[in-house]
């Protein structure tokens, strides 16, 4: 079964079309990204898939559920981090995954709180307010909360925008590792190498409509170029 | 310089001069203005002549004399002998008083004596203004008995200057609300009066603004801050989401009343704790029942504020815009609390009873005063009032969580942003043509 399904989707704010017919599928434990300039629509279609905005037309199913028709289930199976998340600045970071924690079920809770305190790997700091975190530390907390539930689909937007490359690449390794373990991920990014580096297949979208799908390895034999930056370009031109 | 001052000036002034900022603000000025027009009204009637009944029960020539002052300084509606129509005239036609000149007027006169005149005074409230409407019946009573003082000295009817000075002893009761009450003033009923019913306007005010904007401002923080997305997208209902940050803030609500209202409860008692009677020996009292229902009605005012205001923190943007959004909510709560400071609900014009019954904060301070009274039936549509509008409240806030206006906003500021991508796009194909 595919973990996601995509049929024609159009996403409308008001008379602006934001989303103009995307369709494409991501399999189960498959990394996939969608890349693009600002408001090509990858948050839209992002915001659109984690049940945040409204279906304007089109299908989109999750692990076979229908997003339009069944929202709730598909909460109970994805986790979503945008890309300039926040969290409560007056809880210590234990707190705040513990508060995540509590929306699920009893006997995973335990289990779930290890699992996030791994992942954030802030040691003691989290028994610290969050507003006395750096910007890499709280990206650290959001990724532990985003993955520490282990959900089946994992949607990343921007995953890295705004860290530094040390930052950067730990949380890189961070999803890699859940995407082994079985979890699905969409993400989205500017950056083309990230995208390169940790995508087994990618979209890229332009003015609300995918104009190239693959893998990296396949689109740059596709379009005889040397990285995705340079596909990216020979297929908007 | 000077343009660096003026371009930092426009930027300020656009900033903060927006439609939310305004439209509350001249909302507001109307409606004082238009409770300016009616409070005006009402002092006009302060300069004219009173309305009142008189009943001469004197046999004599300064009974007479009295009687015919009274009615050159005043606009007599009742000139008989029967006190309960002199009293129903009264009432009905918005009167104030009826004054009994009663049969040993002329005779306590001649035997040195202050003549005695029994005073009747109707208050249909205990607002400030019906409070004031007895004051020129007051000054009239005073003229007439100066006029007796002039006249008392002319005719030499005695030489006791007690007499001369006070020559009219008026013995005062009050009939409130249909309610007699012997040897009471106005006056005094007022005191106890706004001890009791100012008490309740202010707690409400309080809660409601508190209250209010912690609503608000969560949603504005929860939008700075990008936690609604998280929060959004976690396996919650959004109903439970609504009604858990309407429960926090209801919670919270509540304790900040009970502070007030032990505080404010304390200044009150301290106030009235000396006054020389008990409105409760007339029946005019609040039992448990009646605290009860003034209860769930200041509990479902504050649940129809916090969903008002749940609303609102739907269509704010982040936090600095979510204090401005308050401004509707402070002064719907203001509203009830000055009209029904000035004047009683019963005696305000039927649009305006319309208009101050639909405002939902308006229910506790109708409760009290009606309550004390046994009036029921206005009370339990209040609450039934009350309840709906919440219900529907909340229903309209929950409908706004499941929509995309949640997260974007206006359409207008996503047409912003598409704009700018359209523009990105324009750029950029501009860029490949002339690269191709």
């Amino acid at each position: 079964m595919a973990a996601i399904e995509v049929n024609n989707l159009t996403k409308k704010y008001g008379p602006l079309e934001a989303l103009k017919g995307i369709t494409f599928t991501v399999d189960e434990g498959e990394v996939f990204g969608l890349i693009g300039p600002n408001g090509a629509g990858k948050t839209t279609a992002l915001r659109v898939l984690s049940t945040l905005l409204e279906v304007t037309s089109g299908k989109v199913t999750i692990y076979g559920y229908d997003l339009v028709k069944q929202p709730d289930k598909i909460r109970e199976i994805i986790s979503y981090l945008p890309e300039d998340a926040g969290s409560y600045k007056n809880m210590k970071g234990i707190e705040y995954l513990r508060f995540i924690a509590a929306f699920f079920q009893d006997e995973r809770r335990d289990q779930m709180l290890e699992r996030g305190v791994r992942i954030a790997n802030l040691g003691e700091r989290l028994e610290d307010r969050i507003d006395t975190y750096s910007k890499g530390m709280q990206r650290r907390l959001l990724v532990a909360r985003a993955l520490m539930i282990q959900p089946k689909l994992a949607i990343l937007d921007e995953l890295t925008s705004g860290l530094d490359v040390i930052n950067a690449q730990t949380i890189r390794r961070t999803v890699k590792e859940s995407a082994k373990q079985g979890t699905t991920v969409l993400l989205s990014s500017h950056n083309m190498l990230e995208v390169e580096l940790m995508c087994d297949r990618i979209g890229l979208i332009n003015d609300g409509r995918i104009v190239a799908m693959g893998s990296p390895k396949d689109l740059k034999a596709e379009y005889h170029a040397a990285n995705i930056e340079d596909v990216f370009v020979e297929v908007v031109k | 310089m000077s343009r660096g001052l003026g371009n930092i000036m426009k930027k300020e002034i656009k900033e903060l001069l927006t439609p939310s900022t305004l439209i509350p603000i001249i909302i507001f000025a109307i409606i004082f203005g238009s409770l300016g027009g009616v409070f005006g009204g009402a002092t006009q009637e302060l300069s004219e002549p009173p309305k009142i009944a008189i009943i001469n029960d004197g046999t004599g020539t300064i009974s007479q004399f009295v009687e015919m002052d009274m009615t050159a300084r005043s606009e007599v509606l009742y000139n008989g002998t029967d006190l309960d129509q002199a009293i129903q005239v009264v009432s009905d036609q918005d009167g104030v008083a009826v004054f009994i000149i009663t049969s040993e007027f002329d005779q306590n006169i001649t035997e040195n004596k202050s003549g005695v005149i029994q005073v009747y005074w109707i208050l249909e409230g205990s607002g400030l203004l019906e409070g004031m409407s007895t004051d020129p019946a007051a000054v009239m009573l005073s003229q007439v008995s100066y006029d007796l003082s002039k006249a008392i000295i002319d005719s030499h009817y005695t030489d006791n200057s007690t007499v001369i000075l006070a020559p009219i002893n008026a013995t005062q009761n009050t009939i409130y609300k249909g309610t007699e009450m012997p040897g009471v003033t106005p006056g005094m009923i007022l005191g106890l009066m706004s001890g009791q019913s100012f008490i309740v306007p202010l707690i409400v005010v309080m809660v409601v603004i508190y209250a209010g904007s912690m609503v608000v401002t969560s949603m504005g923080s929860e939008k700075e801050n990008k936690t609604l997305e998280t929060l959004l997208t976690l396996p919650v209902r959004r109903t439970y989401i609504v009604f858990g940050k309407l429960a926090g803030a209801a919670i919270v609500g509540l304790v900040l009343a009970a502070i007030y209202m032990v505080g404010l409860g304390y200044y009150m008692s301290s106030l009235t704790s000396g006054a020389s009677f008990d409105l409760s020996q007339y029946g005019i009292s609040l039992d448990l029942l009646d605290y009860v229902l003034i209860g769930i009605t200041l509990f479902l005012a504050l649940l129809s504020a916090l969903a008002l205001c749940m609303i609102l923190g739907i269509f704010t943007k982040n936090y600095k815009a979510a204090q401005t959004m308050t401004l509707p909510i402070t002064m719907l709560a203001l509203i009830p609390m000055f009209v029904l400071m000035f004047t009683d609900f019963s005696t305000l014009p039927l649009v305006a009873q319309v208009l101050v019954f639909a405002i939902p904060f308006s229910q506790p301070i109708i409760a009290i005063n009606s309550l004390m009274f046994g009036e029921f039936g206005i009370v339990l549509i209040g609450i039934f009032y009350q309840l709906a509008f919440a219900l529907g409240a909340m229903f309209v806030a929950v409908y706004l969580f499941k929509k995309d206006i949640l997260l974007t906003g206006r359409v207008k500021s996503v047409e912003g942003q598409g704009k700018r991508s359209s523009r990105w796009f324009s750029l950029n194909r501009g860029w490949k043509r002339k690269k191709a």
